[in-house]
């Protein structure tokens, strides 16, 4: 349960205490960070946002660690599609 | 409310109540008891096929409205509207006129079609009720490929609501009117008392004419045709869904709200039939895209014409924002209301100069091709995703409704 | 959109669907539950079956909170919704979703002033602006959405605002998860475990689901990649015979949790003896309450609900269809008594419950729309 996105922080808002104006493909709410007190967040941090609170601060490394994951499993076959376009219009 | 009137109680049941948890003792759903025991027990030893027959002839029965009283959900343009038009409206006013359930009536020469406007707030970012009011009415002419000439507009208003409101809403429709080449040529007002009404309920009702000979209609899509959408989805629903304020979303999100009826000229002549037929020959159908959305004027299209439409995912166009705004509430965009923009089904050969007749107008710059229509399944919508799988996009129930989960 | 559209590329789960191909034993066929609805909204938005190998089968589990609300717990809402000066306040999906009585929309119409919430806080800030009217917010979601809840209580007591309330139905995803694991007649193989529910109480919950049980669960994101990957991670552990819990979605998910939202629930919360399940029937300690500290916010304690428990019908076999058991097309009441216009079960409720889609698909076979779409 469950639905959760990824957006960035824009200000972290002083009035009222615990908001910030978070920032989802150029729509913007203001978001209760209360629940990341000890996470120490700034403007350009991604946080998950559920109904209207963060949930969590985005860990930017372990993303990248699961995308190189995904491209290493990802290319040799993205190669070897390129390779076949190759031959198919070599072959044309 | 006493339980009499909502449950029937009764003592007996399988698993003991757990303690604390239910003070008020135990009864059960009056209207899911009596569903299990008028359907019955199962007579033969189940198999799918049998339950599938079943389910198709439920889906062919009669409409039935089973609610007592109407909810917001009748008014949302999916499934529950459906309901409420056939077993109702269509069950009282049967005519081989209405039988189509089109945008509007044709008959000979002339197109007739009326529309109600309601919406909260009346003013909102790029329009407001009275734009709607004419454009809705002009639109829905002009997919009946008519030119729109005369409207007639009845108004509701409230006790208290501002003159100095009214008179912006009349400018607005008497400019959008200028815009769209009609004469606002006939009217009426009633007021009702405070709190009877939310500020300002617009009717109109439009005249338009047959002039180009082309039959549009929505049982004519045939496997092969190209599906246009005439630029981006979904940004009059949004704009509406963010200016009621309520969820405190900000984005620069701007109703598309716009008459369609020089669009749809240019496009029934850029389609006419190779061999000198009549102009829009080759056009199959026009559909503007409102309460619903994308997804629902399809739906009715396919079921219409008993053929499958197929959607490319990345080929819709959807801007940024409106996405953002989507994905931040859980609302499918192909389910979001537009008022400024139509499905227009073409023949596969005539796609290309449909596309850029379309684009040529700025209200059709970001026309696109989205989907084909195929014979299999009959009347179902299919989305490829731009992950590359496969979805049915069905009809909806009520309104598009923010999710949590 | 960052976070987002780098897991939608169709490319590399082509990629990643070989290598699952690959992991799965000739002859075996694994079924995998996907424990959140979460999960299968991902899956039935990308169609990402089409992706899957044959021998897998995904079974879509019991975490949507809004179909696991028994329908007798509805009727104490409604019964609320329509007390004198009363505002009911509740996120979208909630609306449309049938009790004894019907639903919010039905009571809506009948004239309750029900008020719909993209956030708790709006419902606080709903009762600010009207100070004379009782505004009660319906608390439903797992342990996701219960911090949020707890949140605002804590603001409100901050506040000073007394018109403010909470109708507490959180629920709590491991008793459910060891529910199902408890049926005699389960036939599961893994579990793709909740992500945003572990992003509050972290990995650590789920391991005796690996060591007592001998289950792998992988805690997975939301992109149709995470899905994908964590159905690989799966399929890896069976294959190397492990069973492990594996955290996928360790961008968002902690592997100890949220202990900042742990806390404010236990502040304001706790747990039930019992509650009831729609479709799975009473399970112990699996939902919360607020505490005897936070009465003065307990819409239950203020207003006299009904409390009567509305059986689910005997017929409805959703217990056994949520668990893999039977397939929807097998239930007693499937089609009959219980359809998408009035769903009887959880499974019938969401338009994503197996039941539901079924009913409005299962005519069609997957290979059938596949093959429409390649034309």
């Amino acid at each position: 349960m469950c639905l959760g996105i990824p957006g960035e922080i824009a200000e972290i808002l002083s009035d009222p205490p615990e908001l910030a104006m978070v920032d989802v493909s150029g729509v913007r709410r203001a978001i209760n960070i209360g629940l990341l007190e000890n996470e120490d967040l700034a403007p350009g941090d991604w946080v998950l946002i559920h109904v209207g609170f963060a949930l969590s601060k985005i860990d930017e490394v372990e993303a990248a660690a699961a995308l190189d994951f995904l491209k290493s499993i990802g290319e040799p076959y993205e190669d070897e599609i390129a390779a076949l376009r190759e031959s198919t219009i070599e072959q044309g | 409310m006493t339980p009499e009137h909502t449950t029937e109680h009764t003592t007996e049941h399988a698993t003991a109540p757990a303690p604390g948890e239910a003070p008020g003792g135990e009864a059960t759903a009056l209207w899911a008891e009596s569903a299990v025991r008028e359907a019955g027990p199962r007579s033969r030893p189940t198999r799918e096929d049998q339950v599938l027959q079943r389910i198709e002839r439920a889906r062919r029965g009669k409409a039935r409205v089973r609610e007592d009283l109407v909810t917001l959900a009748h008014g949302a343009g999916g499934k529950a509207t459906h309901t409420l038009i056939e077993a109702v409206f269509l069950e009282a006013f049967r005519n081989p006129l209405l039988e189509p359930l089109g945008d509007g009536a044709v008959t000979g020469t002339l197109a007739l079609t009326t529309d109600a406007y309601v919406v909260r707030p009346l003013f909102f970012p790029g329009g407001d009720i009275g734009d709607l009011a004419v454009n809705g009415t002009v639109n829905d002419l002009a997919m009946c490929g008519a030119t729109p000439r005369y409207l007639s507009a009845g108004f509701i208003l409230e006790e208290g609501f501002p003159i100095a409101d009214l008179r912006r809403i009349t400018a607005s429709m008497a400019a959008a009117a200028r815009a769209a080449g009609v004469w606002i040529v006939t009217g009426d007002t009633k007021v009702v008392e405070n709190g009877k009404a939310d500020g300002c309920y617009i009717t109109t009702a439009g005249v338009g004419t047959l002039d180009r000979g082309a039959t549009l209609s929505a049982a004519s899509v045939t496997p092969g045709d190209a599906v246009i959408v005439s630029g981006p989805i979904g940004e009059h629903g949004m704009t509406i869904m963010l200016a009621r304020g309520e969820l405190d979303l900000e984005a620069h999100l701007t109703s598309d709200t716009a008459p369609l009826h020089d669009l749809t000229a240019r496009l029934l002549s850029a389609c006419g039939g190779p061999t000198g037929g009549p102009a829009g020959g080759a056009v199959r159908c026009l559909r503007d895209a409102t309460r619903g959305g994308v997804a629902t004027v399809l739906n009715e299209l396919a079921t219409a014409s008993q053929v499958s439409i197929v959607l490319d995912e990345n080929t819709i166009p959807i801007r940024p924002d409106v996405r953002g705004a989507c994905e931040l509430l859980g609302i499918d965009p192909l389910y979001v209301a537009c008022e400024g923009r139509m499905i227009a089904v073409v023949a596969a050969g005539h796609a290309d100069a449909a596309l850029d007749a379309l684009r040529a107008h700025p209200l059709g710059a970001d026309a696109a091709i989205i989907g084909r229509a195929g014979d299999d399944p009959p009347g179902l919508v299919l989305l490829k995703t731009s992950f590359g799988g496969t979805r049915i996009v069905d009809l909806l129930v009520g309104d598009p409704l923010p999710r949590i989960c | 959109m960052r976070f987002v559209d780098e897991y939608r590329d169709a490319g590399r789960a082509r990629a990643l669907a070989a290598q699952m191909a690959e992991l799965c034993r000739p002859g075996r066929a694994y079924k995998f539950m996907e424990v959140c609805g979460g999960h299968t909204h991902t899956i039935y938005k990308h169609g990402l079956e089409d992706y899957l190998p044959e021998a897998v089968s995904l079974i879509h589990g019991p975490g949507c909170p809004v179909c696991v609300i028994p329908m007798g717990r509805l009727d104490d809402a409604i019964h609320i919704a329509e007390q004198p000066d009363v505002i009911m306040t509740s996120f979208g999906d909630m609306m449309r979703v049938p009790g004894g009585r019907g639903s919010f929309l039905d009571a809506k119409a009948r004239g309750a002033d029900i008020r719909m919430v993209y956030s708790p806080l709006d419902a606080l800030k709903i009762a600010r602006q009207n100070p004379r009217k009782r505004v009660v917010f319906m608390a439903i979601g797992f342990e996701t959405t219960a911090p949020s809840t707890a949140m605002t209580v804590l603001r409100a007591e901050t506040e000073g605002i007394h018109n403010f309330s909470v109708f507490c139905n959180h629920v709590t995803i491991i008793p459910a998860i060891k529910a199902i694991l408890d049926s005699p007649d389960l036939h599961l193989d893994g579990f793709i475990g909740p992500g945003h529910v572990s992003a509050v109480i972290g990995c650590r919950p789920y391991e005796f689901i690996a060591h007592t049980y001998g289950k792998p669960l992988v805690v997975t994101g939301f992109e149709p990649l995470d899905v994908l990957r964590s159905v690989y991670q799966i399929l890896a552990q069976l294959a190397e015979g492990r069973s492990q819990v594996e955290n996928q979605y360790a961008r968002v998910v902690p592997w100890n949790g949220n202990a900042k939202a742990l806390n404010v629930i236990s502040r304001v919360m706790e747990l039930r003896p019992y509650f009831e399940w729609r479709g799975l029937g009473s399970i112990s300690h699996s939902a919360l309450k607020m505490t005897e500290k936070y009465a003065a916010y307990d819409a239950e304690r203020i207003f006299q609900i009904p409390g009567v428990r509305v059986a689910d019908p005997k017929a409805c076999q959703c217990g056994e269809v949520l668990k893999g058991v039977l397939k929807p097309w097998e239930c007693k009441v499937f089609g009959t008594a219980c359809t998408p216009e009035t769903p009887i079960g959880t499974c019938m409720v969401s338009s994503e419950g197996a039941c539901a889609a079924y009913y409005n698909f299962g005519r069609f076979s997957r290979e059938r729309v596949k093959e429409a779409t390649r034309r």
